[in-house]
């Protein structure tokens, strides 16, 4: 197998991750929240998935768990953001640091043990193509976060509830006078990006390196931040982000494996250095922000 | 849900003015109710809560040994919560402290790993001088993306954190590994003169303690005395009054970041040159990110910061006796820590808020 074909064959199991939490904070920013607790909130997911799966629960359960876990911490965050109309950076950032003790201190005893992870499962006729045969050989965990994908986009597309979203998003005082209730939806949005946050922390922990180390998250719940702004927050951009990033972490692999001789902590910082000269790249085209950005983003609403 | 919240929720009312009360109860108060969340936590896990109180919250002051360590820890604290507290009153979120405390232990850690034969009384306020420039380039490159490229500081300096710390690993599993050193990931041990000397002798605190309280006091006076403090508070509060006024807002991000950096680097130099005597790599036990904690904990104020640096260096010497002695995963300061946050995110917003019952609104409206 060459780089080009081992890159192609990994890259939708190492975006899924970037992908499920990006997901997740894409709906919850379209509602005009900034949740910069991802990271922990990633951690705290990957912890409970991991003792649920290590103690035979089973990988459902474990991404069950995880999301059920993740969101209940989400709303710890909705209560206080939203509810106390605390500064959403700072309860943001609280959040992270709660989320990563939580799951140093549950992951303790697990650390270095291994779970069995996923099969493969491999589409008819489209595996076997040469080259490219590779992406179509995944675990059924990326073949939902496609299906999400795809239904998270139609969301925002065509349907009434993406509309809400939207208009909460761009303008809460509007959506409110014509009868929404902006802190309902705001509500229902961080819960599903701390669900889609514990089930990407599950998939790093028990899918995609079924191995328990703490700080395991490394930056991913950062990089799934990253990832909106890159996508301009739009559902088809971060996948293809996502991808890229799926790309990137898969490279560092790649370059070692054909003895290429390069610190491993440069491969490791790749993802970081293409985080910051990407955003870097997008951010200055201050158009393309101000056309594509939520207007009321970290803004507290008050009636 | 509204019909729900209308039931039985209270519901937040602006005040009419902040209140003085609240500002000044919000941290005990966050302090207190942290302590009883985490105390509780404690007893899940199965743990004597008696036990672990003790160690936590009242041996550090027992003894002059343990208090000393209290005094060393505050240091870093404190150094990078003031410069921090800067940025955060501007609105610039620079989350990065961690990796400009790393550069600056790099930068400081130059002179004795490159010399490691040489002498004098001026290594070690160089070594300072260094890491305090170290952890202002650091920042600078978040400075230049936010205000050249228009990108989100958050993000950027926490990526550049993240690459300072394999940046860190590389130099000490590479060219500054200490060769004599059985291959730990460590630099050689420093020689005399690059150490900041000791202040209280029979303790590890050292001269830069005094550095750091002096720089304090300067914080106290740039930002509540001096007009270039008052125009970042005001782009912070009204940024629009800020532009109309013609305050430079590229200006103040980088003031803002680059005073960040100062401290934080500061800082890093004075962990290496101090208690630590070389580059190692746990020189970053999640300073950068505490002290965003105790910035915030303390108001954002240089006075009340002081104080929130005391509480969160105590929560570090506790939390490492804990250990020892209640068998407390070293874990808990980072739950401690971001449950004690939040707990003073609530508090705070008694300050510009109350609470009311839906129902006496409503009669006292005609």
């Amino acid at each position: 197998m060459n780089a080009i074909e081992f890159i192609l064959a990994g890259m939708l199991a190492a975006a899924t991750p970037f992908l499920l939490a990006a997901l997740g904070e894409l709906v919850v920013e379209r509602a005009g929240v900034l949740n910069l607790g991802v990271e922990g909130l990633m951690a705290f997911g990957a912890v409970l998935a991991f003792i649920i799966v290590h103690h035979g629960g089973g990988h459902l359960l474990g991404f069950v768990a995880a999301g059920l876990g993740s969101a209940v911490l989400s709303l710890i965050f909705a209560v206080i953001a939203l509810g106390f109309r605390a500064n959403q950076v700072a309860t943001g950032l609280a959040i992270g640091i709660l989320g990563q003790g939580l799951s140093a201190l549950f992951g303790k005893t697990y650390e270095s043990l291994t779970v069995k992870g996923l099969r493969k499962l491999a589409l008819p006729w489209l595996s076997e193509i040469p080259v490219v045969g590779g992406l179509f050989i995944q675990d059924v965990v990326v073949w939902l976060s496609l299906a999400a994908t795809f239904a998270i986009w139609a969301m925002f597309a065509y349907t009434k509830i993406g509309l809400v979203v939207r208009a909460i998003g761009e303008n809460p005082k509007a959506a409110h006078a014509i009868g929404y209730s902006v802190i309902t939806v705001r509500f229902a949005a961080v819960a599903f990006g701390g669900t889609m946050a514990g089930f990407a922390g599950a998939y790093a922990a028990v899918v995609y390196t079924p191995l328990w180390a703490d700080g395991m998250i490394a930056g991913r719940g950062w990089i799934a931040i990253a990832l909106v702004v890159f996508g301009t927050w739009l559902t088809g951009r971060i996948f293809l982000g996502a991808c890229l990033f799926g790309a990137v972490s898969l490279m560092g692999l790649a370059a070692q494996a054909t003895g290429l001789d390069v610190p491993s902590q440069v491969l490791a910082s790749l993802p970081y250095l293409v985080t910051i000269i990407v955003l870097g790249v997008i951010s200055a085209d201050r158009r393309l922000l101000k056309l594509n950005g939520i207007a009321s983003l970290g803004e507290p609403f008050e009636r | 849900m509204s019909a729900f919240s209308a039931a039985f929720l209270p519901t937040l009312v602006r005040r009419e003015r902040a209140s003085l009360a609240a500002t000044l109860l919000a941290p005990p108060v966050a302090l207190a109710a942290a302590t009883v969340v985490n105390l509780e936590l404690y007893v899940l896990m199965g743990r004597d809560p008696v036990a672990v109180a003790y160690a936590m919250l009242l041996e550090p002051f027992l003894s002059w040994a343990s208090f000393s360590e209290v005094l060393l820890k505050i240091g870093p604290l404190l150094l990078i919560a003031q410069g921090l507290a800067i940025g955060f009153r501007a609105k610039v979120f620079n989350i990065g402290a961690e990796g400009q405390f790393i550069l600056g232990a790099i930068f400081a850690s130059a002179i004795p790993v490159w010399f490691p034969q040489a002498t004098g009384q001026w290594i070690w306020p160089v070594m300072l001088l260094l890491g305090t420039l170290g952890g202002a380039l650091w920042a600078s490159l978040t400075a230049f993306w936010r205000v050249r490229l228009n990108a989100n500081e958050i993000l950027v300096s926490l990526m550049l954190s993240l690459v300072a710390a394999q940046f860190l690993n590389y130099l000490l599993l590479g060219p500054w590994k200490d060769p004599n050193g059985f291959n730990f990931p460590q630099s050689v041990m420093f020689q005399y003169d690059a150490m900041v000397p000791i202040l209280i002798s029979g303790t590890r605190v050292n001269v830069s303690l005094l550095l750091t309280i002096a720089l304090s006091i300067a914080a106290w006076i740039f930002m509540q005395k001096s007009f270039i403090g008052y125009k970042l508070q005001v782009g912070g509060l009204a940024p629009r009054a800020a532009s109309y006024a013609g305050f430079n807002e590229g200006w103040a991000i980088w003031l803002s970041l680059l005073i960040g950096g100062c401290a934080a680097g500061l800082a890093g130099a004075a962990e290496v040159a101090g208690p630590l005597g070389q580059l190692q790599r746990s020189i970053s036990t999640g300073y950068g990110y505490a002290a965003i904690i105790v910035a915030y904990l303390g108001g954002l104020h240089p006075i009340g910061i002081i104080v929130s640096a005391l509480c969160m260096a105590v929560l570090y010497i506790g939390g490492d006796n804990a250990m020892v002695s209640a068998n407390l995963p070293i874990a808990a300061v980072r739950v401690f820590q971001g449950s004690l946050l939040l707990a003073y995110l609530v508090a705070v917003a008694f300050v510009r808020y109350r609470l009311e019952w839906r129902r006496a609104a409503y009669r006292s409206q005609p």
